[in-house]
């Protein structure tokens, strides 16, 4: 992951579409007018955004040439994080977290099913290029573990049969249900409130 | 100021220092690996632990600040046993592949884990590995050793002002390197090889070459650039195997430039190692006595006025007294030690110095370079500018060519008619300088070997007078030169005498005999038909034209003093013999007087630098700057208004050694390289 591996195309260029331009500045004027560099962070993931969700290098160098910072420092920034992807991902990058807390819950079973219903291993595209399957560490939704994300949506109280439905959903172009799989509303308990259910009482 | 408790011992020091440095006033040693006086602090290694009063836990005392009554100990149970739990960890993921390592015996991670370290492991996991980088043809990697201390990162970013080493990647997978391959565009990245403290960056042209216990270490002096850069030559038998920077505040603090460290391997060859006589057009090996007894034959036939001599830019002072003499003895004027033409030292000292010394331009709150490169001409010295600039609060104009000096300037203009608007007032830089409490400006030797340079020089003298730089306690006048010899050369006056021809004149064909004292970068040609006596330690440019070799010595090999551009006077030392047949250069020139039939008045060094310190008194105190007067120099007149330019066209190649050198002959291809256009395709 460190290295830009050589088995893929770089592109040669890249240049913020006018909108994203637009939303780059946006960011920029969130700062003091010489910290620029601090907008690296929103300008990546737009560059990410617009570049089918991977960060080529030449991205990363028009971010910093624009942000007047030292390339070397973008590159610090893009590899420190892993929601940069600095190698090309399919349209659906599902992102499985197999931390404890997942993992005490079953996180194996879903990493199973994913691999199983895409023909993929970790970090693999797709031949048809529709999916990306990683793992990740905690995504911060232990408390409906397990759960995975895909682009920019959580999926959560997962279980084999769940998780390779909503792969197939995608894969037909539909839009599966987000947010928890089971009878949950948000992150409250299964089932319902069991506490603070009822008014306080009194006058 | 703050009172510490250290070990039992109450101690006072400035505020603002770590609790690391008040230890060391203290006279206690911390162990650290990421700290370094000249860095900033980055406090990642942990390595420097200590217990302070109060505080639950040991403290990293590198990154601490003192504060009065801080109760510090450095020596308990505890740290010792905090300090091995780190040096474990550290050595958890070092290779300890010492035997096949540079670094080996002067490893601060050896060392260390010679006081902290376990005699065995209990880490049967495991180890990571990380591919190698490539940074050119200097450094060499092996990043595994890499302990992440960033000191590396640091100095590129922060002292050579290129940010292009970084730490990428986080954890585990963290590695320190440039991302996309290519060369540190620096001229100082050798300097992380000596901050390196492991083996992960060690010197590619020194490699598996020997063990520091095997050296001999000389201290000397560089005489790649005018700086004076004070270094250490390490010498196995009769070979420089390496250079090294020696720490003095004043000149270089600890670093020197890659040309000063790496050029060294261009004394191993093409050197002239037996005199030579031209015989039937060609250079025949032959005796002293015979190439003696060949000069002695035209000199003898010749009239002192058309007898000439040039000093070169690595001549030193010693050789230059002895040769002038020579020359007045012959009924010679005619001497010249700018071999680059360049029309300074006429007036007043202070007209060729640079006055405000090195470690003044840390007092300069306004900085005007004209016609210089520093960057390029004195890396040293332009590493100065920088950590004056990144100190805040100074104005830095740049009259000239417009280059990335490593830090942000004002680019006022190219030619003289700029220089002639400050110095008139009307440009807005005049009233920066006026307003400065210590403003000073910068000319360099590209300026002097000008048709106008009296002129320009002149300028510059008024600029300097009219905006206060020359004030009390201050002098802001600066030349920057470019070659080791010169000044001595100036204060030796190794220029014409009354009447005498420099060097313009020496090159226009007129002499019928010119003695080539290492002077190599002049247009041999225009010497014409004269008898060329060269004497030198490289077959080179003058040892190609010359009739008689006299085969020299270099800086490294011989005891010689040499004055740099602010006027401190320095001495070399002999670390290694010279090669073959060759002599010290004023041996030389004393057997040569004998046998020209005006014995010089010296026969030993010893009585030389007694001569020479009586005429020039000056050159005798050794590690000192004799101050210099103002006064007048330049001229007035017009100047005309080309640009001005750099002397320098290739910076790994200046001189005789460095153009012999094969690392300096790599880093001009790989200049070369990295300025064609990247493809961007590929990692
Ligand atoms: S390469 Fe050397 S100096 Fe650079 S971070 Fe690693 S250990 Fe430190
Ligand atoms: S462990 Fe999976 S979301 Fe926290
Ligand atoms: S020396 Fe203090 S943390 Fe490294």
């Amino acid at each position: 992951m460190n290295t830009p591996t050589q088995n893929f195309e770089q592109p040669t260029s890249f240049e913020f579409t006018p909108e994203v331009m637009d939303m780059a500045k946006a960011h920029i004027a969130k700062y003091p007018a010489d910290r620029q560099a601090s907008a690296v962070m929103p300008l990546l993931d737009l560059a990410q955004r617009q570049h089918d969700g991977w960060l080529p290098r030449a991205a990363m160098d028009y971010v910093a040439d624009f942000l007047g910072m030292p390339r070397i420092e973008a590159y610090e920034v893009a590899t420190f994080y892993t929601m940069y992807n600095l190698e090309p991902v399919g349209k659906h990058h599902v992102q499985v977290c197999t931390n404890l807390p997942c993992w005490l819950r079953g996180s194996d079973q879903i990493v199973e099913a994913a691999k199983r219903n895409l023909g993929v291993e970790m970090g693999e595209t797709t031949d048809d290029g529709l999916f990306t399957l990683s793992s990740m560490e905690c995504l911060g939704a232990c408390v409906n573990a397990p759960m995975m994300q895909i682009n920019d949506d959580y999926y959560e109280d997962l279980d084999e049969t769940v998780t390779e439905s909503i792969l197939t959903e995608l894969r037909h172009g539909q839009t599966p249900k987000t947010g928890s799989q089971i009878d949950r509303k948000s992150c409250e308990p299964i089932g319902g409130l069991t506490s603070l259910n009822s008014d306080a009482g009194g006058d | 100021m703050p009172k510490l408790t250290i070990d039992g011992v109450e101690v006072e020091v400035d505020a603002g220092l770590t609790v690391l440095q008040a230890c060391e006033i203290a006279g206690r040693e911390i162990p650290r690996f990421c700290y370094h006086e000249r860095l900033s602090v980055a406090g990642n290694c942990r390595m420097c632990l200590v217990e302070m009063e109060r505080a639950p836990k040991p403290i990293a005392s590198c990154a601490m600040p003192v504060g009065d009554g801080m109760v510090i100990t450095t020596d308990s149970e505890t740290i010792r046993q905090a300090r091995k739990g780190v040096m474990e960890f550290l050595l958890i993921n070092h290779p300890l592949d010492c035997p096949i390592c540079d670094q080996g015996g002067e490893c601060d991670l050896q060392d260390q884990a010679m006081g902290y370290g376990y005699d065995r492991s209990r880490y049967a996991e495991e180890k990571r590995a990380v591919k190698d980088k490539n940074l050119g043809p200097l450094v060499s990697t092996v990043m595994t050793r890499c302990i992440h201390c960033t000191r590396c990162i640091r100095f590129a970013t922060e002292i050579a002002g290129v940010p292009e080493l970084g730490a990428t990647g986080r954890g585990e997978h963290m590695e320190v390197g440039t991302y996309v391959e290519k060369t540190l565009s620096s001229e100082l990245s050798g300097n992380i090889i000596d901050l390196c403290p492991v083996g992960a960056l060690t010197s590619k042209p020194y490699s598996f070459n020997a063990r520091p216990w095997e050296l001999k270490k000389t201290e000397s002096i560089d005489v790649m650039d005018a700086l004076g850069a004070n270094i250490r030559i390490d010498t196995r038998g009769a070979e420089v195997l390496r250079i090294v920077p020696r720490n003095n505040d004043d000149v270089n603090e600890e670093w020197i430039s890659d040309k000063s460290r790496f050029a060294c391997d261009g004394l191993r060859r093409q050197r002239l190692d037996q005199p030579f006589v031209r015989q039937d057009g060609k250079l025949q090996a032959v005796s002293w006595d015979e190439a003696f007894a060949a000069i002695a034959g035209k000199v003898k036939s010749t009239s002192g006025n058309k007898i000439a001599a040039i000093a070169g830019d690595q001549a030193d002072c010693e050789s230059m007294y002895a040769l002038k003499k020579l020359m007045e003895s012959l009924g010679s004027a005619n001497m010249d030690c700018r071999q680059d033409g360049a029309a300074v030292g006429e007036g007043s000292r202070a007209g060729y110095l640079f006055n405000s010394t090195i470690a003044g331009i840390e007092d300069a709150d306004a900085i005007l370079i004209v016609g210089a490169d520093p960057r390029l001409e004195s890396p040293v010295l332009n590493a100065r500018i920088r950590k004056r600039f990144l100190g805040g609060n100074v104005s830095i104009g740049v009259i000239g060519e417009e280059t990335d000096l490593t830090y942000r300037y004002d680019y006022l203009g190219a030619g003289p008619d700029t220089l002639a608007d400050v110095a008139a007032g009307s440009n807005s830089f005049a009233q920066v300088l006026k307003d400065a409490s210590n403003p000073m400006i910068i000319v360099g030797s590209g300026v002097l070997t000008r048709a106008d340079s009296a002129a320009v020089l002149g300028t510059a003298r008024k600029l300097a007078e009219a905006t206060g730089m020359i004030a009390d306690g201050w002098n802001g006048f600066n030349v920057l030169h470019t070659a080791a010899s010169r000044v001595g050369g100036l204060d030796l006056g190794f220029v014409p005498g009354e009447g005498g021809a420099g060097t313009n004149e020496i090159l226009s064909g007129s002499m019928d005999v010119v003695y080539l004292l290492g002077a190599d970068e002049i247009d041999m040609a225009a010497l014409g038909g004269a008898f060329v006596v060269y004497q030198g330690h490289h077959g080179d440019a003058g040892a190609h034209r010359a009739d008689v070799i006299l085969p020299g010595a270099a800086y490294t090999e011989k005891n010689a003093t040499y004055v740099n551009l602010e006027g401190r006077v320095q001495r070399t030392q002999l670390a290694s013999f010279p090669v073959g047949e060759a002599k010290e250069d004023w041996a030389i020139l004393r057997a040569l007087s004998a046998e020209l039939g005006q014995t010089l008045a010296f026969d030993s060094l010893a009585e030389l630098r007694d001569r020479m310190t009586t005429a020039t008194p000056s050159l005798g105190n050794i590690d000192d700057i004799a101050a210099a007067e103002w006064g007048g120099f330049g001229a007035d007149g017009a100047m005309n208004n080309d640009a001005f330019a750099s002397p320098i066209e290739n910076f790994f190649m200046t001189d005789p050694i460095s153009r012999a050198s094969q690392t300096m002959a790599e880093c001009t291809a790989a200049r070369d390289n990295s300025t064609t256009a990247r493809t961007g395709t590929h990692g």
